[in-house]
């Protein structure tokens, strides 16, 4: 008990060293904490599930065509055949076709056109299905109507009932706005997934978009008002499918992608992600470096913090020997000490981490509909506090040490 | 001062007044023999500090070394104290020659029998003055928060306890370090120059403070001063110089 209370009155007696190597220490932690746990959550919301098996689109790359129909970031790799989308949906193996059609946006919310599939057959994490609150409905497929994502919603105030005119083409400064007025009559419940951040409407009424040009037989036709559009002159951006099993997957994906040469399958989905996060592999060592780096910092900062105070201190380690206090005690103390500083800030680092996480989740959120679970299990949140532990312990050796060889005689001496 | 006695409220683990007419036993609290201290000289030469054939000091007596400059005071009280370890001899406490003893066991030893006061008091200033005469049982006994407030406030400093050192006038301070060096009941009480820093008044006062306590306690009391008026005081004086005689086989008492 005397030396948790020597220790407490020295915490206190250098309490704003004490406090700044805290802090250093607290920062150090949610350094590490943030790198470590939010690259986890990161590439778990990304390659989890989102209730796609894969993707098929242009000729091109699989990662451009994930990003694009998935999690609607990127520019679409082009369009397909209306009949390929057909062909593939009517495949054995394949239990769901969803067809994206994008093109035009709403306040730089991307308008993608589908079926009502999506609504009525579509399922994402463990069977959830897409939903509305009372009162709110689907988009009729042959009307000008449109759904919308929760937080297209809350940040354009569109709600059941509102009129909008979409813009043509996907950014936020397209100018080209069409003459046709879009009546949202739901609004999606929030999914935590970029659906929250997108517009649907009915397929057809992208395809009938004034200005818009299809080209599904190679030549160029614009819908007519009032009459049907052939099949033939359809083009989808891409479809979502949901396959039986793995094994369908990989014929088809043997299928398109090695004996065909008009359209990419993106499959699995998962795989197609996670070599985003291979390629960023380097960067996110590198991140993980910096932050191991940090530490070691503050590790050294406990270091000197204790270092500095050794030479005010060393009367006062004189006295409490002079008192019976033994070499082990002082030593024993400033470890203590030293190991309580990393400690404390240790565990404001998780603070730390919950407003990093929060903040970057939120962004993730807010920017591309990702929803990072910040406080799921993460080994590194097991490691941390024993890795602080003993980083202060360490740091506190030198200092100690320098208490324990303290000479009593020499330093009670009267300052002259 | 007019205080009241201290420890009046204690049974037998607290304050063990010495009954009056007290004599010393003839066995030695503390006893010194052959002791011999040197330390390394600037240019490398050993320099013999310390000899002393033989000094001893009944249970709760009182005695008062002449120190001055450079006789090896605060050395010796050091190798009392267990704070230096001789180059040969022994120093014997309660029967315990400490110089035998590890370091470990010495500090140990010094927790529990030995209180020690300073020329200049050598309180913690990140310590109240509670906290600073609760450090003086802290390593033997344990921590008394109860008998370091009785032994403050016995010395009139009851409205001072929460105070910082800087807080303090010199003469609350020097009787803050007072109380801590009594603060563990200790057997033998050592003193360097306690009066040093004060006033000639204060220095009194300081001194009558110190032997009444010791003698409350039961302690014995051995102090070192260069202060004619202080050595006055005591009945058994002893000149450091002639007792620090390398060589001599016994010490030789001042004459008053």
């Amino acid at each position: 008990m005397t030396l948790l209370w020597l220790v407490a009155k020295s915490l206190r007696q250098h309490l704003f060293s004490s406090a700044i190597t805290m802090l250093v220490c607290a920062l150090a932690s949610g350094l590490v904490l943030s790198v470590f746990s939010l690259e986890r959550q990161a590439r778990a919301a990304f390659t989890g599930d989102i209730g796609v098996d894969a993707v098929l689109g242009a000729r091109g790359s699989q990662i451009q065509l994930v990003l694009n129909s998935v999690f609607h970031l990127d520019t679409s790799p082009g369009n397909i055949p209306w009949s390929l989308y057909q062909d593939v949906a009517r495949t054995p193996g394949v239990e769901l076709a969803i067809p994206y059609a994008v093109g035009d946006n709403y306040a730089g919310y991307r308008i993608v056109g589908t079926t009502n599939d999506l609504f009525e057959r579509f399922t994402f994490r463990a069977d959830q299905r897409l939903s509305l609150p009372a009162g709110h409905a689907w988009f009729d497929p042959l009307r000008a109507e449109a759904v919308v994502g929760a937080t297209v919603a809350r940040r354009t105030g569109r709600r059941r009932g509102s009129v909008f005119q979409p813009a043509h083409g996907v950014s936020r400064d397209s100018t080209v706005v069409h003459d046709v007025d879009y009546v949202v009559t739901g609004v999606l419940e929030p999914t935590g997934t970029p659906l929250d951040r997108v517009i649907f409407i009915p397929i057809e009424g992208l395809f009938r978009m004034e200005g818009h040009v299809l080209r599904g037989t190679g030549e160029e036709f614009t819908a007519v008002p009032g009459e049907l559009v052939p099949d033939e002159h359809k083009e989808v951006s891409a479809v979502l499918l949901k396959l039986s099993s793995q094994q369908r997957g990989l014929f088809l994906a043997r299928e398109i992608n090695e004996q065909g040469d008009i359209a990419t399958l993106a499959f699995p989905v998962a795989r197609v992600m996670a070599e985003i996060f291979e390629k960023l592999g380097y960067v996110v060592l590198v991140l993980q470096a910096v932050a191991q780096l940090v530490v070691v910092i503050g590790g050294l900062s406990i270091l000197a913090a204790l270092w500095n105070t050794m030479n005010e201190r060393r009367r006062e380690f004189a006295i409490l020997r002079a008192l019976g206090a033994r070499r082990a005690t002082l030593f024993a103390a400033i470890v203590l000490e030293s190991t309580a500083i990393a400690t404390l800030g240790c565990l404001l680092g998780y603070l730390v981490y919950g407003a990093v996480g929060l903040a970057v989740a939120g962004i993730l959120v807010d920017r591309i509909g990702v929803h990072l679970e910040v406080f799921a299990w993460s080994p590194v949140f097991a490691a941390v506090l024993p890795g602080a532990v003993l980083l202060g312990a360490l740091a506190g050796l030198v200092p100690a040490v320098r208490a324990y060889a303290t000479e009593v005689a020499q330093n009670l001496r009267p300052a002259s | 001062m007019g205080a009241p006695a201290i420890g009046a409220r204690r049974g037998s683990a607290g304050w063990t007044r010495a009954p009056r007419g007290y004599a010393p036993r003839p066995v030695p609290l503390l006893e010194i023999q052959g002791l011999r201290k040197s330390h390394t000289s600037p240019d490398g030469s050993r320099q013999e500090i310390l000899a002393i054939d033989h000094f001893a000091v009944a249970a709760g007596e009182e005695v008062a070394l002449l120190g001055r400059s450079g006789t090896g005071k605060t050395t010796l009280l050091n190798a009392i104290a267990g704070l230096a370890v001789p180059d040969a001899g022994s120093v014997t406490i309660d029967g315990t020659d400490i110089v035998r003893l590890s370091e470990a066991a010495r500090d140990r030893f010094r927790a529990a029998n030995l209180g020690y006061v300073f020329q200049t008091f050598n309180l913690l200033q990140g310590f109240s003055a509670l906290e600073n005469v609760e450090l003086g049982s802290a390593f033997g006994r344990g921590r008394d928060r109860a008998f370091a407030r009785e032994l403050l406030v016995r010395l009139g400093l009851e409205t001072r306890l929460a105070h910082r050192p800087a807080q303090l006038s010199v003469g609350q301070q020097q009787r803050v370090a007072l109380a801590r060096a009594l603060a563990n009941r200790p057997r033998l009480v050592l003193a360097d120059e306690p009066t040093g820093n004060l006033d000639p008044e204060l220095a009194l006062e300081a001194l009558a403070l110190l032997r009444e306590l010791c003698r409350d306690v039961g302690a014995a009391l051995v102090l070192v001063s260069h202060d004619r008026d202080v050595l006055a005081r005591f009945e058994r004086r002893v000149d450091l110089a002639d007792l620090n005689r390398v060589g001599r086989a016994a010490a030789q008492e001042v004459a008053s």
